[in-house]
């Protein structure tokens, strides 16, 4: 018997990544901005999608969300209310959604074409580890902290800070009464993840969406 | 808990690879792992028996190497290794370093193969 050593030198996710590239090719020919919103589970990423989306229908825009869920429909039908399509993604037991999840759900998608539209939302499923790994095709990377979560989120999961392109602290009609320190939640942000950018809001009381909205925007022309 | 996906890609790709040496057998998978990747060692070991289990790599070992994450520091125009992930700072001059260099790695390196020695001709 003879051994050798055989350089691969080749991603594990190879197969992801490349399908994750073609997705951004796609939809950068047809002009709409995707973003990944990533999150643990109960930091209101439905709700604050849901108001998202209104407001950007009620300027004229026109968005549609894919939501990742490991089962259920309700955050598809929550987000409805808006008045935007939504499509559900059910994992079944799967703790992220991958490029291949996206491809598929994007076929068939009842009124809805990639250059109709000028923004897709994807929810990814509530977990703050292993969405990091996977590229969607995304432009933005989102994550969401809660003011109910503690401060040192971003530390706890650098991995997922660190990857992300912007911060929404949610919820901040409730720092009071949970005695969110709101200095040392943005230095813990830009502890992991120097320079980014970081929005303040609330979706039940519209504080802070202004901003969010404009960046939005902003991100979109920039295209 | 995704790394049982992992392993099973990595069980994708090592097969795909390794089937262009016909007769031999994998001995070791070797990996280059970011301290970034947001991937646990011991798990990944775990999912990767499970993931080999009845297939031609049972029993190949899986090696990680991880890796430290290192930032450029562009006041000091240094690559940096920073002392844990909690802080992304230039260790020499303490300002924050957004730009990384290293620690998202999720690679396979190498794979080790063993091969029956060619026959010899029998007169």
């Amino acid at each position: 018997m003879t051994t050798r050593i055989v350089e691969l030198r080749r991603g594990i996710l190879k197969k992801n990544d490349e399908l994750a590239a073609e997705l951004r090719a796609r939809f950068n020919s047809a002009g709409v901005l995707v973003l990944n919103l990533v999150s643990s589970p109960g930091t209101g990423k439905t709700e604050f999608l849901e108001r998202t989306l209104r407001e950007l229908r009620a300027r004229g825009a026109q968005a549609a969300a894919l939501v990742g869920d490991l089962e259920t429909d309700n955050d598809a039908r929550r987000l409805a209310a808006s008045g935007a399509p939504v499509r559900q993604i059910n994992t079944h037991g799967i703790c992220h959604l991958d490029a291949e999840m996206i491809s598929k759900h994007l076929e068939g998608w009842e009124g809805v074409s990639l250059d109709g539209l000028n923004y897709l939302f994807i929810e990814n499923v509530g977990n703050l580890v292993c969405p990091s790994s996977y590229d969607l095709g995304e432009r933005i990377r989102v994550a969401l902290l809660s003011v109910t979560e503690g401060e040192d989120k971003p530390l706890k999961y650098p991995g997922l800070f660190n990857s992300a392109d912007a911060a929404v602290i949610t919820k901040i009609d409730l720092a009071e009464p949970c005695g969110f320190d709101r200095e040392l939640a943005l230095r813990n942000l830009n502890e992991i993840r120097p320079g980014i950018r970081i929005f303040e809001t609330s979706a039940k009381t519209g504080a802070g969406m202004e901003p969010w909205l404009n960046y939005l925007v902003e991100q979109a022309h920039a295209s | 808990m995704h790394e049982l996906s992992i392993a099973a890609s990595i069980v994708e790709s090592v097969t795909e690879a390794a089937s262009a040496h016909p007769g031999a057998r994998v001995k070791e998978v070797r990996l280059r792992v970011g301290a970034l990747a947001s991937v646990v060692e011991d798990s990944l070991q775990f999912c990767w028996g499970l993931a080999t289990e009845g297939t031609p790599l049972a029993g190949a070992a899986l090696a990680i190497d991880m890796l430290p994450i290192i930032v450029r520091c562009e006041a000091c125009g240094i690559d940096a290794e920073i002392a844990g992930v909690q802080s992304f700072r230039c260790p020499k001059c303490g300002e924050l370093a957004a730009d990384l260099r290293q620690g998202r790695e999720l690679e396979i390196e190498s794979i080790e193969l063993e091969e029956p020695d060619p026959v010899e001709e029998q007169a």
